[in-house]
């Protein structure tokens, strides 16, 4: 057993760092004041462009699309390198993860050849419009509606929690199209452009104070049917392709949540309730204990996964616990901690120590990691069946028409 | 990367699950538990040394396979999954102490024994009113052992004893021949594995290794454990999804309702961080790597509560059959009691882990 690159993935990285040494070098340190969001989009096309002409986008993707025709290693093993500098990202993931991937599987030769590669190169933004306010963990319940009109469909409806609706240029829509069919069959997948007439995107305050989602509403939005992904009527089919690319991508612990050394270094520094240094106390030690055990587990758990990808292989179910023991161990975490520094742990702002306030935005954040991506709830479900076996919950509308099941 | 067992640990892993579903298993588990029932399963025990399983971890120079810590691992999960009623686990334990810390004459006396299936050896690091390994109050004094050590597991038919007493420079291992000892029983929770107590009334002893190889073989044997443990729980969660899909009540299967699956979910989420943690501690002995401690000790604790947790919702998820003396429940629940008293408590091994954790803070500093 051992951690190491098989010798041509050491060729690679040693390949993948040369360049990043090179042209990356102005982003070896976070800038010096966050990025606003025009600011922000324009380092990214910069980024990506670079990239692009070195060959390091759509890694894995066909060559026939614009890609690399390279393993799931390989595109890992660049995303390792990178992760190491504080290159913009984030603007790309959704749209070259998951977008893309579903329109070259699943559009005509028309729309691949307009869309791709713009994409690829970064030109075009792209956002993921799939959850509605009475669609989210049961995400086929969709009610924004799509209506044929000659070679065009007309879409009308909202959805909700579109992460960069703000900042692009196309998106992917799953639609209502047959309300008298059961839910998961009226369904129909359409790309859609984003400054069409009849669109219009909100963004969504969270409860931690940021703004990383949006509400869109499409109000009499004409998409032509070339536009459509997949057949009518089998939406449901092509977006379980497209979460599938999700499920690799939500994972591991956030880059910026903090982990058991901070409250080592935090316990270090106060005092236990009881008297003494809050580091000898033993609930504070079984705390770090099993911080350590669960997060450092998830990484194991993923190096399980790399071992199986490195040799060409599936990785295990095992990855599926991933997110729900991540989310909830980022929020235990930050509330003992948080709770172990007293009043301190409570004044934010300026006020803050800057240590105290990254556990401040853990806490807040934590609360929606639990939920996006799969709810806890949902992420439990699914471990208890497929991986365990066990039948699937009770779903009373499962077979009925859409129009006539209890929607309210 | 390649961080999984080699093709020849699972293997052998494959074939101890085999045999061991035969001839093992909860059934096997409840005559054990009769009255006058022998002390293990010798015609099992001389099966699977014929099998080469004892000789696995046995270096080829002693008559052995010269095969790794993986191998045993995987003979430890087995025999955890189907409560094999021999002293494996314990025979294994006890070979890595030789392994480890053994000086060519003491290897070269017990480990063609124990290769061959002749020699049982045993771990005894447990004393009444001592509740870590790091307190010992069996003292060693002229090359005689002075205390007593209880509960002992597998004592009952065991040729070798490992023993931890203190020495001049601090707790250590001994070797202990049993013959020479005074050998009682001692009633424990567990009714399948037999406990003992190994009284040691100036009984000669032969230090083995040292008291810093002490503390490496409280790492080697923690890992191990954590695969007995993780077999165990795997086997109770097992056959607790196979109930939920056939119990029947409101009209469905039990295994419909999210009151029941996310049991059955949260069962296999603590068992594959136990897992993951176990097989990092497989990584860093077979690498002799500075992360061991961290490793053992995370495994240890990941895998008593991944026992625990399986073993208890197992029992609730069964509802009041399982509550009965003839439900299999009751082997699993037991038997994680059993997993605690083998090595020191599970508060004990997370604070080993948090002082590993700091100690190598302090390295990188």
């Amino acid at each position: 057993m051992d951690f190491n690159d098989t010798p041509q993935e050491a060729e690679y990285r040693a390949q993948v760092r040369a360049w990043l040494a090179e042209n990356a070098a102005e982003y070896r340190e976070p800038p010096a004041e966050a990025w606003k969001l025009p600011e922000f989009i324009r380092q990214s096309k910069l980024w990506q462009a670079k990239k692009h002409a070195a060959g390091y986008t759509g890694i894995t993707w066909p060559k026939k699309f614009g890609g690399q025709g390279l393993s799931p290693m390989h595109s890992i093993i660049y995303g390792q390198e990178e992760s190491r500098y504080h290159t913009p990202s984030g603007l790309y993931s959704i749209g070259l993860g998951m977008c893309i991937p579903t329109v070259f599987t699943h559009g005509n030769a028309e729309v691949i050849e307009r869309y791709v590669s713009k994409a690829l190169l970064g030109e075009e933004v792209w956002c993921q419009l799939f959850s509605e306010p009475a669609a989210g963990s049961d995400l086929a319940g969709i009610r924004t509606r799509a209506v044929q009109d000659g070679d065009e469909w007309v879409i009308d409806g909202q959805k909700v929690w579109t992460s960069f609706a703000h900042a692009s240029d196309f998106g992917i829509v799953v639609t209502r199209t047959d309300p008298s069919k059961p839910k998961h069959k009226g369904l129909t997948m359409f790309i859609v452009d984003m400054k069409a007439p009849g669109v219009t995107v909100k963004g969504i305050k969270q409860m931690s104070g940021g703004s990383d989602f949006n509400e869109v509403f499409f109000d009499g939005v004409r998409v032509k049917d070339t536009h459509r992904l997949g057949e009518v009527g089998d939406g449901w089919k092509v977006a379980l392709t497209t979460l599938m690319h999700e499920r690799l991508a939500v994972g591991g612990k956030p880059r910026y949540a903090p982990g058991y050394e901070t409250l080592m270094k935090l316990a270090r520094g106060v005092d236990a309730p009881v008297g003494g240094p809050a580091i000898e106390a033993g609930d504070v030690r079984q705390k770090i204990a099993q911080t350590y055990i669960n997060d450092q587990g998830i990484k194991l758990t993923q190096m399980r996964a790399l071992s199986a990808l490195s040799r060409g292989q599936v990785p295990g179910p095992e990855q599926s616990i991933s997110k729900v023991v991540v989310a909830k161990t980022m929020q235990d975490l930050a509330s003992f901690a948080l709770d172990l520094a007293g009043g301190d742990g409570f004044v934010a702002g300026a006020d803050a120590d800057p240590e105290l306030a990254k556990l401040q935005g853990s806490y807040l954040g934590a609360a929606g990691l639990r939920i996006a991506g799969g709810t806890d709830e949902i992420l439990r479900n699914i471990i208890a069946e497929r991986v365990l076996g066990l039948p699937g919950d009770m779903r009373p509308d499962k077979d009925t028409p859409f129009n006539q099941a209890v929607t309210a | 990367m390649n961080f999984d067992f080699s093709d020849e640990a699972k293997a052998l892993g494959e074939q101890a699950m085999k045999l061991l579903g035969e001839k093992a298993g909860p059934a096997r588990a409840r005559a054990a538990m009769a009255d006058g029932a022998p002390a293990y399963d010798a015609a099992l025990w001389a099966e699977l040394a014929a099998l080469g399983w004892t000789a696995a971890r046995v270096p080829e120079a002693h008559g052995g396979l010269g095969l790794g810590a993986e191998e045993s691992a995987q003979l430890a999960e087995a025999a955890g999954h189907h409560l094999a009623c021999v002293p494996l686990v314990s025979t294994l334990i006890a070979t890595e102490a030789l392994v480890l810390a053994g000086s060519g004459e003491q290897q070269a006396r017990w480990l063609p024994g124990i290769a061959d299936g002749s020699v049982i050896a045993v771990a005894a690091w447990s004393e009444p009113g001592a509740v870590t390994p790091a307190t010992v109050k069996t003292q060693a004094k002229d090359g005689k052992l002075h205390g007593v050590k209880a509960p002992v597991a597998d004592l009952a038919g065991a040729h070798l004893a490992i023993v931890a007493a203190a020495g001049p420079d601090g707790p250590q291992l001994w070797l202990v021949d049993v013959a020479a000892a005074r050998v009682e029983p001692v009633e424990t929770l567990d009714l399948v594995r037999r406990h003992g107590r190994l009284v040691l009334d100036g009984v000669a002893a032969e230090p083995l290794g040292t008291p810093a190889d002490y503390q490496a073989w409280l790492d080697r044997a923690a890992v191990i454990l954590a695969w007995e443990s993780i077999g165990t729980a795997a086997a109770a969660m097992q056959m607790t999804v196979n109930y939920a899909k056939t119990r029947v009540a409101f009209g469905q299967t039990i295994g419909r309702y999210q009151g029941v699956k996310h049991k059955c979910a949260d069962m296999y989420i603590k068992l594959e961080l136990a897992r993951a943690h176990a097989l990092h501690g497989l990584a860093m002995i077979g690498s002799d790597g500075a992360e061991l401690p961290q490793a053992a000790a995370a495994a240890r604790v990941a895998s008593l509560d991944a026992l625990q947790y399986c073993a208890e919702e197992s029992v609730q998820l069964h509802g009041g059959i399982g509550f009965t003396w003839e439900s299999d429940c009751q082997f699993y629940y037991r038997r994680s009691r059993t997993a605690v008293a083998a090595l020191g408590p599970r508060g004990w091994w997370a604070d080993r882990l948090v002082r590993a954790l700091e100690q190598r803070n302090r390295a990188a500093a």
